[in-house]
């Protein structure tokens, strides 16, 4: 395998998620495709030279005509990818790429990145997806391939957010579990519920994963994606209720948001 | 790509001149201490807990927790290097040096790689080389408290010259070879040796 070189991609459209979340639409001339849970390296340069390095998960789905069970023979390579990037505070690379970043922007990036997190409808399930926040960039990814691949591997995704309003991709997992192809959505807010909620409000414990999740008899192949401390309490639990510790891949989010 | 600049793009995490020589390139000055994990953390008895160094070795190894606290103490004070990118400067591990446990287990002269195994299954593989001369520990300790579980306790390796994922949690064993076996990173698309100072983070870096 080669050197992945420094590719200039350019910005085709930026689209706000929630407030503190948009999804930036790139155009990446010659890309390779990807896996649904990989990333990407983006790199900022300032003028004086200074250069500043973060990793973004690929929230979008690989365009499936790279081989394998999606190809899709004689189509175009698809050479577009989203990343979906929450505003840090603090943050050095998350403030620019969601706030100042704007269409016809250029953007330097390699990748794709990671070859353990990664899910494609051919490796099976049943699938617990469990995320954080905007741990469910990659996740998406997978549920996107998923639909798009018309796989009816069982799916059910339990999303942790602080509020309504922060839920990322709302609207369009409502579309996604209304097709009614195997996938179940449940949400748990942790500060503030709207009026009326019926969904879960509080942190992920051991009982919701329990309600939720597959047995460990069924063998589910989980993949958890958010903040360090849900990861590490969301796994923990799944290997304490008797699932298969091989059979549990996360991905954690350090203090300073970098996956 | 030279001479491209990022509109807009003015950067706020400049590191102090002091701290810029200590910065591998592509890193950044992190205060915290990022957990990074494949998988879920095991949890794992003391009682129950080994460390054994085997393979290509004239006498194999293999030491409970208390053996291994009774042999001589080693420090590590200095950088941390993480291949997402985060470095922790001026940080400090104890526990002992690899040399002290690979003098025990006399290595044999075709022995020229070592494959680092874990509970949980992680392996990571490194150049005999990178693991002797007071370059790599096995430690317990992490500024002065226990290392905590998802941190890699109770000990990890510790080799701070290469890239962190090197540095293997919730060790298990070294296996001595003759020959490089790519580990679970190394076989993922990570670097094969994972020098900080070349900046080799990836495949064909």
């Amino acid at each position: 395998m080669g050197r992945l070189s420094w590719r200039l991609a350019t910005v085709a459209e930026v689209r706000p998620e929630t407030g503190r979340v948009v999804t930036l639409a790139l155009e990446v001339p010659g890309w390779d495709g990807h896996l649904p849970g990989q990333h990407v390296d983006v790199r900022l340069t300032a003028e004086d030279g200074y250069q500043a390095e973060r990793a973004y998960s690929i929230g979008s789905a690989p365009d499936g005509s790279r081989g394998g069970p999606g190809d899709r023979q004689g189509g175009p390579p698809v050479s577009r990818i989203e990343l979906t990037v929450e505003r840090l505070e603090d943050g050095e690379v998350s403030p620019y790429l969601a706030g100042e970043l704007r269409a016809g922007d250029q953007l330097e990036l390699r990748g794709p990145v990671g070859g353990y997190f990664v899910w494609e409808p051919d490796r099976g399930g049943p699938l617990l997806l469990v995320a954080g926040g905007s741990g469910v960039v990659p996740l998406m990814a997978m549920l996107r391939q998923r639909a798009a691949a018309g796989s009816e591997v069982p799916a059910r995704l339990l999303y942790s957010s602080r509020t309504f309003e922060d839920v990322i991709f709302r609207e369009e997992l409502e579309r996604l579990e209304a097709a009614g192809d195997g996938l179940t959505v449940s949400h748990a807010l942790t500060r503030a519920q709207p009026a009326g909620w019926a969904g879960y409000a509080r942190r992920i414990d051991a009982a919701m994963l329990e309600e939720v999740g597959w047995r460990p008899g069924e063998r589910p192949l989980a993949y958890v994606c958010g903040p360090t401390r849900l990861v590490e309490v969301v796994a923990g639990h799944l290997v304490a209720l008797g699932h298969d510790p091989s059979r549990v891949r996360t991905e954690r989010f350090g203090p300073t948001g970098v996956p | 790509m030279g001479g491209f600049v990022s509109r807009g793009f003015k950067g706020r995490r400049r590191a102090a001149d002091d701290q810029a020589t200590r910065l591998p390139p592509g890193q950044y000055a992190e205060r915290g201490f990022p957990v990074l994990t494949a998988g879920p953390t095991p949890r794992i008895d003391l009682a129950d807990w080994r460390l054994k160094i085997e393979g290509l070795v004239a006498t194999p190894q293999e030491w409970t927790w208390e053996e291994l606290q009774a042999l001589p103490g080693s420090e590590f004070e200095g950088d941390i290097h993480c291949v997402t990118r985060w470095s922790k400067l001026g940080t400090s591990f104890a526990g002992v040096s690899v040399d002290t446990l690979l003098e025990a287990a006399e290595p044999l002269p075709a022995a020229s790689h070592v494959v680092a195994f874990c509970y949980g299954g992680y392996t990571t593989n490194l150049p005999l080389d990178d693991l002797q001369g007071g370059k790599a520990w096995v430690v317990w300790q992490h500024e002065g408290d226990p290392l905590p579980a998802e941190h890699g306790g109770p000990a990890r390796l510790l080799v701070p010259h290469l890239y962190f994922w090197k540095s293997a949690k919730w060790l298990a064993g070294l296996r001595l070879l003759d020959h490089d076996a790519p580990g679970f990173w190394e076989s993922l698309g990570y670097h094969n040796r994972g020098d900080p100072w070349r900046e080799e983070r990836y495949w064909g870096d």
